[in-house]
């Protein structure tokens, strides 16, 4: 310390050799970096407005009525989105619905009951199902997945619950169950890792309470732990169901891509992110393009709003410490 | 009766923990089976050709993916130079510029980039890229997975830089160095660790997408020679090998999907690597 200060002292007045560079390299560097922070503000701009530019000639055609008419036909160029939003809907809430379960049970398992080696040898294993790329979901349930079900669990659902209205009609593999298997799946880390985050942050004073009123393991995670989280659980599902909304490679590949919108889960559908995949390629520019675009503007309306949601819920949104998304 | 109650109570307990394990189980089993199937239909396809040879005409046994590994790799590096300048300096300015108010709105604007689903990045940048420069490009396949990559490290960048101490600020100040050299050459440096980890989580996870280089990358059965030109990637020569009705595509499809699994799966244990021996000063 005192060797640092006489040396500052011996050496000439700092301000005469570093004010001026230092003045104008300061402020250079400091525009640099803020461009850059403006430039994500500017991208949030540039995809909304891109989308939007897009989809004008379909706004201008087909106004409101696009989102409730169920007709797509690019060969008349009559677009209706509903079908395509109904598979979205359709395929995410079924997924959420399997994986929910099945994340909240090993969300407490690793968080109340799991020894410290287990706990981590799950994590890790749970994080390599989120490293999986979708394609490959796509392929593995195309190829593995769906011939087994065909084989086995489907015709047992047909058979066992002819009364219900959703599991009718030819299965023909691809289908909205199948998607939704799949999802569900990949919907999972994210789920468990946003619940166990959630779990975490209970405080252990909670716990002990509970204990040393008597209470058993289960006793203590439902009064104490689940009751105090149950906000941010819910943000955790409708994070996961974010993430199902906009999956686009796995979907496409498992949901047979037929615009329809059927009660029985053994029948083809469509998605929003899947329509994009499947037509945006080989559609004539003009009106097909046009509302393409706009099925991507309805998709990202759709997941800003569940993920700003979500974020509301776990209490993250624009917080400083960024959750595991 | 209190006993009874008392040992219900208990059993109850014991089954809904016997439940939740059994979920962590149900849950791990995908895995398996994706990475037991993966092996089993894809290790056979990877010899020498594979890593070595461009894809034969359609309906030809043989030939490789050479130019989709190299591509994948160039999509990557320039994915790389687009998310890391934006994600790294805006960072920056968070953590060591920015008022409160106005980072709070760039952070929700990380948020919400991060929602965006793939495929809308690839017809964005369609729109933006493509469309102006009448073509598809490498160049474009590489800003749509940039802009993929600037949220997360955006984000990791401003809570690396948040954790060193404010102490070797103060102490840079009084020694008079410029405040973009104590950014720099300091505070950088001793978060460096963790930010490359948010760099590396970044590519993994671009690393396996297919849907924001369909309108952009586009694909290439043969060498791409200029980054003006479309270009191939592996997960694109996966969904279109796929999809083709020749079984000997349809193998190396297989193989392809184990090489970006195995890729992705590394860049995480490295990740993992990483962070285990983070700068112990960082640790507050």
């Amino acid at each position: 310390m005192n060797a640092a200060a006489a040396k500052i002292k011996t050496s000439p007045p700092a301000e005469i050799i570093l004010a001026p560079p230092v003045k104008t390299a300061d402020g250079f560097f400091k525009f640099l970096t803020w461009l850059m922070a403006m430039l994500v503000l500017a991208l949030v701009v540039l995809v909304g407005w891109t989308l939007y530019r897009g989809s004008r000639p379909a706004l201008a055609k087909f106004g409101w009525s696009f989102f409730v008419h169920a007709n797509w036909d690019p060969v008349t160029e009559d677009f209706g989105a509903l079908p395509f939003i109904f598979g979205t809907f359709a395929c995410s809430f079924l997924a959420l619905i399997i994986a929910l379960p099945l994340s909240l049970g090993t969300a407490v398992f690793l968080t109340e009951l799991a020894p410290q080696r287990i706990r981590q040898t799950t994590i890790t294993l749970i994080e390599m199902l989120a490293a999986i790329p979708s394609v490959v979901y796509g392929i593995w349930g195309a190829a593995v997945l769906i011939p087994w079900l065909m084989q086995g669990p489907y015709p047992f659902l047909k058979r066992t619950l002819p009364f219900l209205p959703f599991f009718q009609g030819p299965i023909y593999g691809v289908c909205i169950l199948s998607a939704s298997l799949v999802l569900a799946i990949m919907i999972v880390p994210i789920i468990t890792s946003i619940s166990r985050e959630v779990l975490r942050s209970v405080p252990d004073s909670q716990r002990e309470a509970a204990f040393a009123l008597g209470a058993t393991r289960w006793e203590v995670t439902k009064l104490a732990v689940l009751g105090y989280s149950v906000r941010g659980l819910f943000g955790a599902a409708t994070l996961g169901l974010g993430r199902a909304l906009g999956e686009a490679m796995a979907v496409t590949l498992l949901i047979g891509n037929v615009p329809q919108i059927t009660k029985s889960l053994f029948a083809p559908g469509y998605t929003l992110a899947s329509g994009i995949v499947m037509e945006f390629a080989e559609a004539n520019p003009g009106m097909h393009v046009s509302a393409l675009f706009e099925l991507g503007l309805v998709l990202l309306l759709v997941t800003l709003t569940t993920n700003v949601l979500a974020y509301l819920l776990i209490g993250a949104l624009g917080s400083r410490k960024p959750s595991a998304h | 009766m209190a006993t009874l109650h008392h040992r219900w109570r208990k059993i109850k307990s014991s089954i809904i923990s016997a439940l939740c394990l059994l979920c962590a189980t149900i849950v791990i089993v995908p895995l398996a089976f994706v990475l037991f199937d993966l092996l089993k239909e894809g290790a056979s396809s990877l010899d020498l050709s594979f890593f070595t040879q461009l894809p034969k005409p359609a309906g030809e046994v043989g030939g490789g993916m050479a130019n989709a590994i190299i591509g994948s790799f160039t999509l990557l590096g320039l994915a790389a130079l687009v998310g890391v300048p934006i994600g790294v300096l805006g960072g920056i300015y968070l953590s060591e510029f920015g008022q409160p108010q106005f980072n709070a709105v760039v952070r929700f604007a990380a948020d919400i980039l991060n929602g965006v689903p793939s495929i809308v990045w690839g017809i964005v940048v369609y729109a933006i890229a493509v469309v102006p420069m009448h073509g598809f490009s490498a160049y474009a396949g590489g800003m749509a997975l940039g802009f993929m990559m600037v949220p997360l490290i955006i984000r990791t960048t401003e809570e690396m830089l948040g954790l060193v101490s404010n102490n070797y600020r103060e102490a840079a100040f009084a020694l008079g160095i410029p405040h973009w050299k104590i950014v720099l050459h300091i505070v950088l440096k001793t978060a460096n660790k963790g930010i490359l980890t948010g760099i590396l989580l970044a590519v993994a996870r671009i690393a396996g997408e297919a849907a924001p280089l369909m309108f952009t990358a586009l694909g290439n059965a043969g060498w791409s020679h200029k980054l003006s030109e479309p270009i191939s990637a592996l997960p694109l020569q996966i969904f279109t090998y796929f999809k083709s009705p020749y079984a000997d595509e349809k193998r190396q499809a297989w193989g392809a999907s184990l090489v970006l699994v195995l890729l992705a799966i590394s860049l995480n244990i490295g990740v993992r690597l990483i962070a285990r021996t983070r700068a112990p000063h960082l640790t507050k």
